[in-house]
């Protein structure tokens, strides 16, 4: 789309920056990069009252243009390459009315830099509420810009701040809030001169950021801090002295314009909810009681939209069958690319409903108390308040959970949580341990009120929070810290949330998750479908022909014959012959070659192996049907030995291979997705491959 | 010599300085600066991280991170 004029939108969090992107845009939004860097870009249109087509970009949410976090570094960049993409004709300064002081400060810094500045002084209900009295003509004469006042929660303000938008200058008229040129008069004249700046700030911010300023060739950051060693340029003291300076200015500002009352109403009215909800008791109850809802909601209200799905599936299955020919191309289309779609698909509502109440818990404020409360606890084993959420969300599945792992800014900590998310039994687990649990754990009482059956699923899954904690602590001391870890964090006063924010969260999530981890499923369910389809050399044709001789025909029903033709093919497939070959690697553990293409297809996603089980032993009916998949299991016999195949010990070992090792091509798409790089993934698949191994050995060895 | 993490709950005190450059640049961002009334409003309860009232607003920060902040 085309836009005649770029708008970009810049705030501290929580002032409702989001919101008015929403607003502003509706459902016409796209996120993309910005280019070069792993932060995610917003960007929507929109139309001005003068009909023009405006391009609207949400820069992330900081409070200051000196970036404390990999989010925030884009923040200056953006405003000030030239020859960016992104590059705004004018930038709406989205204020918080009632915390004012704090929220002028990035004000300040963008204002000086000399951008055509608008500023949406938002929340101004609340301020109203508060009796905070802003004199909006003086504040805005004295900031030499425009100032809107706005609810945007209410919809309040958005015409205006459409039309001022409209009727916005091309070039910065503010004047300058302060004096920059004090804090390094020689420096910021040099570079001004070299790098053909006109503005004494930007060069200032030069100095300070050149390092990580991508549109700096490699001689001209060289320079510039050669430059800043010839002046005995400190870049942190000038920082501090900066800020000084622009309170100074905001101080000076707000004691004219704004008259704030002794305690703020609702400062005092988030104050009593902190007592409830950060109380030393109640504060812990009311978490777990909270994390036991959202975590029952996921399986509960999902069932019924996964059935949905799975449902509308199968029918579009038969439907496909019904109208292509019999053949490759259909078996492709239906087995392979359905089949793998499908597996996605079904992710989507368990995606949506996590996604709902994480935008509800942050949107409230309630996810910053928690992480107060969480974080000493939890920083002890390396990991981060925030690392909570997460991780009992990887209950339900580790890709909603390891996408909301966005909220923990410092860089270590939320590796460590996307790391051992995995680890925590995920729902696409159950089928494969009740599986196996019913095989060889007797169905008894035990003390006459637990089922033994439900205690061992219970232990693992206690089990499995358990070794995600251990292998937290563990990375602790091997990841490198690049950034220093703060915890110097805003405890916002607690709001309703924004429905249409949880809905937008809702539906940019699950999206991002079709898209992105929906490619490398369907590529994975194309690659098993060929492996699991052909074989090598004629065998398929002989294995055909063997079975199309007459007493075959007349002794066994069309569908059995089929069902062992199929069978017979599988063995001699290429699937087949990688279970064989890697045979002699899993038969310390206690698998077959059987168990070894149920394996391998699980690397695609875990529940494969029960559908894998009830292809190989050749089942009636629909691979879904656990019974008699379990019933064939439990007679399969090992043909040297004479014993059943699946004894304690090698269902123990193959539940503890499927407890650690990462099988599931989802959460594999998903951490390439939110670190950007194979790196991250593949030294994930690693050490769970290893600990899987390892851990199903000893299991194997133990019980034998 | 006091800093800020040996307020109780509830006392108040007036910001002179800090002892950590880098912490004091991020803490002068947030609206924490030499001469602003702080005032504690709550420690988490395993006793660390502290939470505190500052320019209007409500600020946590563990106990290390207050303590290089130096009271009046």
């Amino acid at each position: 789309m085309k836009a005649d004029i770029r708008v970009a939108l810049a705030g501290n969090p929580n002032t409702g920056k989001s919101s008015l992107f929403n607003v502003l845009t509706g459902l016409n939004q796209k996120i993309g990069n910005f280019p070069g860097v792993t932060v995610d870009k917003k960007t929507g249109y929109m139309q001005l009252p003068d009909g023009r087509q405006a391009e609207v970009v949400d820069l992330p949410g900081t409070y200051s243009l000196y970036p404390k976090s990999k989010d925030e570094s884009i923040v200056f960049s953006v405003l000030a390459d030239k020859a960016d993409t992104a590059k705004p004709d004018l930038v709406v300064v989205v204020l918080d009315a009632t915390n004012l002081k704090r929220n002028l400060l990035l004000y300040t810094q963008i204002a000086d830099l000399k951008i055509p500045v608008i500023v949406a002084l938002n929340m101004m209900d609340l301020a109203r509420s508060s009796s905070i009295k802003i004199d909006v003509d003086l504040f805005s004469k004295k900031l030499g810009v425009p100032v809107v006042p706005m609810a945007i929660r209410k919809g309040e303000g958005v015409a205006q701040l459409k039309q001022a938008i409209a009727h916005a200058n091309k070039v910065a008229l503010q004047p300058d809030t302060i004096d920059v040129n004090v804090f390094a008069p020689e420096l910021i004249g040099q570079i001004s001169e070299e790098m053909q700046v006109d503005n004494p700030y930007f060069a200032l911010q030069l100095a300070h950021q050149h390092e990580h300023l991508r549109f700096l060739s490699n001689e001209q950051s060289d320079r510039i801090e050669s430059l800043e060693h010839a002046h005995s340029f400190h870049s942190q003291k000038a920082q501090a002295a900066e800020t000084v300076a622009r309170y100074n200015f905001i101080n000076d500002l707000l004691y004219d314009t704004v008259k704030t009352p002794e305690a703020a109403q609702h400062e005092t009215f988030s104050n009593r909810i902190d007592h409830i909800l950060t109380h030393k008791v109640w504060g812990f109850v009311i978490f777990m009681a909270i994390l036991l809802f959202i975590f029952q909601s996921i399986f509960a209200w999902s069932s019924y939209p996964m059935d949905l799905i799975e449902a509308s599936f199968v029918w579009a299955e038969d439907a496909l069958r019904n109208v292509l020919p019999e053949g490759p191309l259909a078996s492709l289309l239906i087995d392979g690319v359905l089949a793998g779609l499908s597996g996605v698909l079904v992710f989507i509502p368990q995606i949506a409903i996590l996604f709902a109440f994480i935008s509800i818990l942050e949107d409230t404020g309630y996810m910053s108390r928690v992480t107060f409360m969480m974080d000493k606890l939890m920083r002890k084993v390396g990991l981060n308040g925030k690392s909570v959420v997460p991780l009992i969300g990887g209950f339900a599945c580790a890709v909603p959970s390891i996408m909301g792992t966005r909220t923990i800014e410092n860089w270590k900590d939320r590796m460590i949580t996307i790391m051992v998310t995995p680890l925590v039994a995920c729902s696409a687990r159950l089928p494969v341990y009740t599986l196996l649990i019913a095989l060889v754990v007797p169905d008894k009482s035990v003390w006459g009120i637990f089922n033994m059956q439900g205690l061992v699923l219970t232990a693992i899954y206690v089990f499995s929070l358990v070794s995600a904690i251990i292998v937290a602590f563990v990375l602790k001391f091997i990841l490198k810290v690049r950034e220093r870890g703060y915890f110097i964090m805003e405890l916002p006063v607690y709001r309703m949330p924004r429905w249409k924010n949880v809905i937008f969260a809702m539906y940019d999530r699950s999206k991002a998750f079709v898209i992105q981890a929906g490619k490398v499923i369907i590529a994975v369910s194309i690659v098993l479908w060929v492996l699991a389809s052909y074989g090598p050399g004629d065998r398929f044709e002989r294995i055909d022909q063997k079975y199309r001789v007459t007493e075959n025909i007349k002794t066994n029903s069309p569908e059995e014959l089929n069902r062992i033709i199929a069978s017979e093919k599988l063995e001699n497939s290429y699937a087949g012959m990688l279970g064989h070959a890697i045979e002699p690697v899993i038969k310390p553990l206690g698998y077959d070659w059987k168990i070894g293409i149920a394996i391998i297809t699980s690397f695609a996603a875990r529940e494969v192996f029960v559908g894998t089980m009830a292809t190989i032993y050749s089942v009636e009916g629909d691979t879904d049907d656990i019974q008699s998949v379990q019933q064939k299991m439990a007679n399969a016999r090992n043909p040297e030995t004479g014993l059943p195949v699946f004894n304690l010990a090698t269902a123990f070992s193959l539940m503890m291979f499927y407890a650690f090792a990462m099988q599931c091509a989802s959460t594999v798409a998903v951490v390439y997705r939110e670190t950007k790089s194979w790196k991250w993934p593949a030294i994930q698949f690693a050490y769970m491959t290893v600990l899987a191994y390892g851990v199903a050995f000893v299991t194997y060895q133990l019980l034998k | 010599m006091m800093d800020l993490s040996q307020l109780e709950v509830g006392q108040t005190g007036v910001v002179k300085e800090f002892t950590d450059l880098e912490m004091s640049v991020k803490l002068m961002e947030m609206g924490c600066l030499p001469g602003e009334t702080v005032k504690v409003t709550r420690v988490a309860p395993l006793g660390d991280p502290i939470a505190i009232s500052v320019s209007g607003y409500q600020l946590s920060l563990r106990k290390f991170e207050a303590s290089t902040i130096i009271l009046q």
